[in-house]
């Protein structure tokens, strides 16, 4: 059966939160999926008793929570799975993490991810990839691969990831759970170590749509400290109101050519539900979704190349051996420290802004940015929601794509122009292929997270996907 | 010295925005200089990963004072761009400055050239942060190691950078004081801080490419720089060599300057929008900003010159800095003018810089009452000066050092007393006065300034030995 966190809080209430997190602990550490780089086992049982002694309240109150190892948390060492951050233990939380710790939620430790979040496996990963716990030898997805194969496993009630071109989504797709990438500036971003900035949201992974919007009515709301920060809205409060009348639009250009046909099928399934549940649906176009993926890896990799200047192992990290001058230490040190993907991703960053480049790469990438984010306020304009698959296809093998950065990269094409546009886009459960889980992306207006939620929650409650588990959980 | 023809000199100046209580991008102090190495940093400041910046809307202010204060054009939206170079003072791998869209542009200064007046034309102003500071364990060619302090690191820093419209050295301190001076008149900016301005400046030869003397740290070191510059660049065409574009350094103590790099190895900084702030829109502020601007030095020069009758020297000099301005119009305010003019620019100010100390060590009330005392005849000139050195060394007012130093002005008889035995002691030099040596009366008003102990009026004294003679 489902532990909704509501259900949750209750039992914690009543019983031990020491004993649930022991227990989820001892499964972790049996575990094969290797979700987590590290366990905050003392601080969390630590934290654990003292609430079985006298238990607070708050929205996550006693409720332990897992953690991409992206965001900042004080105390607990955080290393974007890269093994240039071995050893780096922030002085600070991030403001997700300060938020969680108010409304009462234990951080129980820090799931593994794709190498600074570049990916749609895990497979980058300094520890090795996650695995599926629907096919132990497929990929859990990406980037935020941990928190998907540690919620979907049983091993944590719910987990946050960030969603750079879809690694929330992704990962919530393949792994049969709910992921939420919310608008752009609605989670404070302070404390998330920045892939690209323009681009990424943190967000809640978790079992059901509910759990969802609790988490992000913890986690949202303005920050001073992020200067893109914007006011939150209310998600909880509406989330079971009916969505008779709701229209949806159906982008042509998300179907068809490269679509596994069970994807297809599944998603169509879901918007016959979807109608029966009172909402119409009418083809819509993106017309230049085409574009999405160039311009996406484009920005990204431009601003990741900026963003990953900071580590030269001078003032925390990776060190090597005995110091020599500045260019040969740091140089030393981003040799060995970064891997493959992280390397690549660099390079092209750094070409692209490159004087004589920036105009025809970063400047093109950006104009194609505001067609993208047209093509979505005027689809939206007409329809209420956006209905597509989220990932092309159900997870893959370990090992099969990776030497294919190509075909890797292909996998965002449903999710990487929503973050182009800043919209808020959710993955919901939808179907299986085999053993496979399918991923139905619904996609919203600005700042519409409330109706995005309802929508999933009636499409949730209509069909029985999300009840299923996988063996090992 | 008169400016040259072929000399073409650009300035850029980096100008810590150091009144401000918080850095550009954190909440850390500003007030660092006294402080342990790293002991003035966060999250932010420090580059931490996931740490972001907030702009500080005080610094933009004050860039947008400085910026019509130099005659610019205030952008309407204005836009932080990251700068990305790698070294060891920059924690996050680029600096936050601005590119495209800078805060202030087109601007003018006019400057009292060497020969007349001259429009210095402002390209820019914009602002960025400052990077931390390397210190190097002995000197910078023997060091084994150097330390990094990054407490200055994200100091709210505003570049303002010139048309290449300086014609010499002379001309570049000029502006420099010029610009140091309206800094000082907003309020933005204390001079007497370590590193608080710090030139990168071009000079060029018509005709020739030009050099770029980076990272300057004083105004006589400007001057410097340059005038070498000049030497080497006119040595080598001389010889028939070209001059190439390259970076120099200025080393202070050879009073050289050596090459760091050519334009070849000039770095691609890679420049795009800083995604971490949003565009700003300042246009709104102007106006306000614009009716809060203070009187300019320019501006209070020439009311001075007006407004107290005093000549422009004196007007310059006195509103140079705003504090001695302000403390001319208060003592103006209670003594002539004029008077006043004369001693606070040619008297007050000299033993003040002799001491290296500010005017406020001075109060406006003893400059009055020394003024007075002065009026009334009651003191001498030369006692003036001695009552002004003393209160600066030892305190005490006015009246008191009048007093404890006998310095009041000796009675008439006594004058005549001394002028009497004076003239009839000095025997010799009143008969070389009779044969036409004017020079020999200086000798004998020695002796009554001597047998007064200074207390009586020089041209007094004067006077009363040449009737003495006559009489006799």
């Amino acid at each position: 059966m489902i532990a909704m966190l509501s259900g949750l809080k209750k039992d914690l209430a009543s019983g031990s939160a020491e004993e649930y997190l022991e227990g989820l602990f001892e499964r972790i550490e049996k575990s094969k999926l290797n979700a987590f780089n590290t366990l905050s086992k003392e601080s969390a049982l630590e934290r654990a008793r003292k609430f079985d002694r006298s238990p607070w309240g708050g929205l996550l109150a006693g409720v332990p929570i897992a953690i991409k190892d992206g965001i900042s948390t004080k105390g607990i060492e955080t290393t974007c799975s890269s093994s240039i951050l071995r050893g780096y233990i922030p002085p600070y939380d991030a403001h997700v993490i300060e938020r969680l710790k108010a409304e009462g939620a234990i951080i129980m430790g820090k799931t593994n991810m794709d190498e600074f979040a570049m990916g749609t496996s895990t497979e980058t990963s300094c520890f090795g990839p996650s695995r599926n716990p629907w096919e132990i030898d497929r990929v859990p997805g990406g980037s935020s691969g941990g928190s998907a194969a540690a919620v979907a496993g049983g091993e944590a009630p719910c987990a946050l990831g960030s969603d750079t071109g879809g690694s929330v989504r992704c990962p919530a797709s393949f792994c049969g759970i709910v992921g939420l990438k919310p608008t752009y500036g609605l989670v404070s971003r302070y404390g998330l170590i920045s892939y690209a900035n323009s681009l990424e949201q943190i967000g809640p992974l978790t079992r059901t749509v509910e759990d969802s919007a609790l988490l992000l009515e913890v986690i949202s709301g303005n920050d001073p400290r992020d200067s893109t920060s914007a006011e939150k809205g209310q998600y909880l409060a509406g989330v079971r109101e009916s969505i008779a009348g709701l229209r949806l639009g159906v982008p042509r250009e998300y179907f068809g050519e490269g679509v596994d046909p069970s994807v297809e099928k599944a998603v169509w399934d879901a918007i016959s539900v979807l109608e029966e549940l009172g909402a119409s649906w009418r083809e819509v176009s993106l017309p230049h979704t085409k574009y999405a993926l160039a311009a996406y890896y484009i920005i990204a990799m431009s601003e990741a190349s900026s963003n990953l200047a900071r580590f030269d192992g001078l003032r925390y990290g990776k060190r090597m051996g005995e110091d020599r001058d500045w260019h040969t230490t740091f140089s030393k040190v981003r040799s060995a420290g970064f891997g493959k993907e992280t390397k690549r991703r660099i390079l092209l960053g750094t070409y692209a802004l490159s004087a004589g480049y920036y105009g025809r790469y970063y400047l093109k990438a950006l104009q194609v940015r505001t067609l993208i984010k047209e093509d979505f306020e005027r689809s939206l304009a007409d329809v209420d929601l956006l209905v597509s698959p989220t990932m092309p296809f159900p997870a893959f093998r370990i090992g099969e794509r990776i030497d294919d950065p190509l075909s890797l990269y292909m996998a965002d094409v449903f999710t990487v122009p929503i973050n182009l546009a800043g919209v808020p886009a959710i993955s919901v459960p939808c179907g299986f292929a085999g053993r496979l889980p399918i991923g139905l992306q619904l996609i919203g207006r600005h700042f519409e997270e409330d109706l995005l939620l309802r929508a999933a929650r009636s499409f949730e409650e209509a069909t029985p996907h999300h009840l299923r588990m996988p063996e090992v959980a | 010295m008169a400016a040259y023809n072929d000399v073409i000199v650009g300035l850029e100046v980096h100008v810590q925005l150091n009144r401000l209580k918080s850095k550009m991008f954190c909440g850390c102090s500003t007030a660092y200089h006294d402080a342990p190495p790293n002991s003035h940093t966060c999250p932010v400041c420090l580059g931490l990963p996931g740490s972001l910046p907030v702009l500080n809307r005080r610094a933009v202010e004050s860039g947008i004072k400085v910026g019509l204060a130099l005659n610019c054009r205030i952008e309407e939206n204005t836009l932080f761009y990251r700068k990305n170079y790698y070294y060891p003072d920059l924690p996050k791998g680029f600096q936050i400055s601005q590119y495209d869209f800078p805060l202030a542009t087109m601007g003018q200064v006019l400057i009292k050239g060497e020969d007349g007046e001259r429009k210095i034309r402002i390209t820019r102003a914009h602002l960025e942060e400052d990077p931390g500071r390397l210190v190097h364990a002995g000197t910078i060619d023997k060091a084994k190691y150097t330390m990094v302090d990054y407490n200055r690191c994200g100091m709210p820093l505003l570049e303002v950078v010139t048309e290449p419209d300086m014609r010499s050295p002379k001309e570049a301190r000029i502006f420099l004081d010029k610009l140091k001076s309206i800094l000082d008149y907003l309020d933005v900016f204390d001079g007497t801080l370590e590193g608080a301005m710090r030139v990168d400046a071009n000079i060029s030869l018509k005709g020739g490419d030009r050099a770029e003397v980076k990272n300057i740290s004083s105004f006589k070191g400007v001057e410097k720089a340059l005038s070498y510059e000049i030497t080497r660049q006119r040595n080598m065409r001389r010889r028939g060599m070209e001059v190439i574009q390259e970076t120099r350094h200025y080393d202070e103590l050879r009073g050289i300057t050596v090459s760091i790099r050519s334009k070849v190895e000039a770095h691609d900084y890679r420049y795009f929008p800083e995604p971490d702030l949003v565009p700003l829109r300042v246009a709104d502020w102007v106006p306000n900003i614009r009716a809060s601007l203070p009187e300019l030095p320019d501006a209070r020069r020439e009311r001075f010159r007006e407004e107290y009758g005093i000549a422009d020297d004196h007007a310059k000099s006195l509103t140079s800095e705003i504090k001695v301005a302000d403390f001319f119009e208060s003592v103006a305010s209670r003594a002539p003018p004029k008077l006043a003019a004369v001693w606070i620019a040619d008297v007050l100010k000299g033993e003040l810089n002799y001491r290296d100390v500010g005017i406020e060590q001075f109060s406006s009330d003893d400059m009055v009452e020394i003024l007075q005392l002065l009026s009334e005849g009651r003191i001498s000139d030369a006692a003036a000066v001695s009552v002004i050195r003393e209160i600066l060394d030892h305190g005490g007012s006015p009246a008191q050092v009048v007093e404890a130093l006998g310095l009041a002005k000796a009675g008439d008889d006594v004058v005549l007393q001394a002028v009497r035995s004076a003239v009839s002691d000095c025997v010799e030099a009143v008969s070389d006065y009779r044969k036409g040596n004017e020079r020999a009366l200086n000798f004998i008003v020695g002796q009554v300034m001597k047998g007064t102990k200074g207390r009586a009026d020089p041209g007094e004294a004067h006077r009363l030995v040449i009737e003495e003679i006559e009489r006799l």
